[in-house]
């Protein structure tokens, strides 16, 4: 089964339906999605921070990661359940956003490089957990972390706006892209 | 007083015109205004857990706000700058928008309590942990209103 058809497989199911055209429940799961950043972006901020050396510079690492990253990782838990939900609600258009491809790119991308810090950089943390400005590839993992959630954030914002959508015209690049299906004529 | 010949002249100033005219620059200053309110966040937050005996628990309480409190203004600036040309592009729809003034109500409410009340509580290092606990609370509590409210113009 091909993502495309499992997209329109769920769009089939009346919950997803019901949640879409609801007056309530789905402004509810959006604004929670947003409003979630403050805690999940937010403490993720603050590490990063640290990690580049520019903030909370006096903390060792260490401390400022088993601090925040459980409220970090709870923020994270409500993003992926309202995002699921959310992308349940429309599947089809949202599976087919230029915007929301880009996401999960960029998703994708700090996700490996999280696993990157924790599996490999923060491997020698005791040799650096008290010093202002950790090393290099500590503070590159930190700046890619902050550059990548800034684009899913903003491309998140974007997967509202139909600029790009397949039912309106469009260049070849963004048919390719967003993987629109065009009708047999 | 009627503020609203005052709502209609700021919508029709030269920012304000310049960004309903273009199909970008609402959403793009938007997106941006989403980065400032998770920087808000992370510089609130991690001050008011800590405040709740929660976060960084082996720093001080004036340790912890000071460190915060540039990100905290920095968060700030990027709201003003980005939200006053969105505000500016919609003056006259917010005006009609009970989620703008109740936000308004509440970000003037946030401003005043976070530099004059909280921030000193924070910095004093003698604060009961009652009175800690209700000003960290506190602050949650309206910057979240804020923040919602915030969301809740665009439903409107």
């Amino acid at each position: 089964m091909s993502l495309l058809s499992f997209a329109e497989w769920l769009d089939t199911h009346a919950w997803s339906t019901a949640l879409h055209e609801s007056l309530y429940m789905y402004p509810w799961i959006e604004s929670t999605h947003v409003l979630t950043l403050m805690l999940f972006a937010g403490t993720l901020i603050i590490v990063d921070l640290r990690l580049l050396g520019v903030a909370f510079r006096e903390v060792p690492v260490s401390e400022m990661t088993r601090r925040m990253l459980p409220w970090t990782v709870a923020g994270f838990v409500i993003m992926v359940t309202t995002g699921v939900l959310l992308f349940y609600a429309i599947p089809v258009r949202t599976y087919q956003s230029l915007w929301f491809r880009i996401k999960v790119v960029f998703l994708v991308i700090a996700g490996i490089n999280a696993w990157w810090m924790h599996r490999k950089i923060m491997a020698n943390k005791a040799e650096w957990d008290t010093t202002p400005v950790p090393p290099r590839p500590a503070r590159s993992s930190a700046a890619l972390s902050l550059t990548s959630w800034a684009v899913v954030i903003v491309t998140g914002r974007f997967i509202a706006y139909n600029w790009f959508d397949c039912d309106r015209p469009q260049p070849d690049w963004v048919i390719l892209l967003a993987g629109c299906v065009l009708d047999e004529v | 007083m009627d503020l609203f010949p005052i709502f209609d002249a700021m919508e029709q100033t030269w920012l304000a015109t310049v960004i309903k005219e273009s199909l970008w620059y609402f959403p793009a200053i938007e997106a941006v205004h989403l980065l400032g309110l998770a920087m808000l966040g992370g510089a609130i937050l991690v001050v008011d857990l800590r405040m709740l005996g929660l976060g960084l628990r082996e720093q001080t309480i004036p340790d912890v706000a000071a460190a915060a409190q540039r990100w905290l203004v920095a968060a700030i600036v990027i709201m003003f700058a980005t939200g006053i040309p969105l505000f500016l592009s919609e003056a006259v729809k917010c005006y009609f928008n009970t989620s703008f003034w109740v936000k308004m109500g509440a970000l003037l409410t946030g401003l005043i309590f976070t530099f004059a009340v909280r921030n000193r509580v924070a910095a004093s290092g003698s604060a009961s942990p009652v009175v800690l606990k209700l000003a960290g609370s506190f602050s949650i509590a309206v910057w979240f209103v804020v923040a919602a409210a915030g969301r809740w113009i665009g439903f409107s």
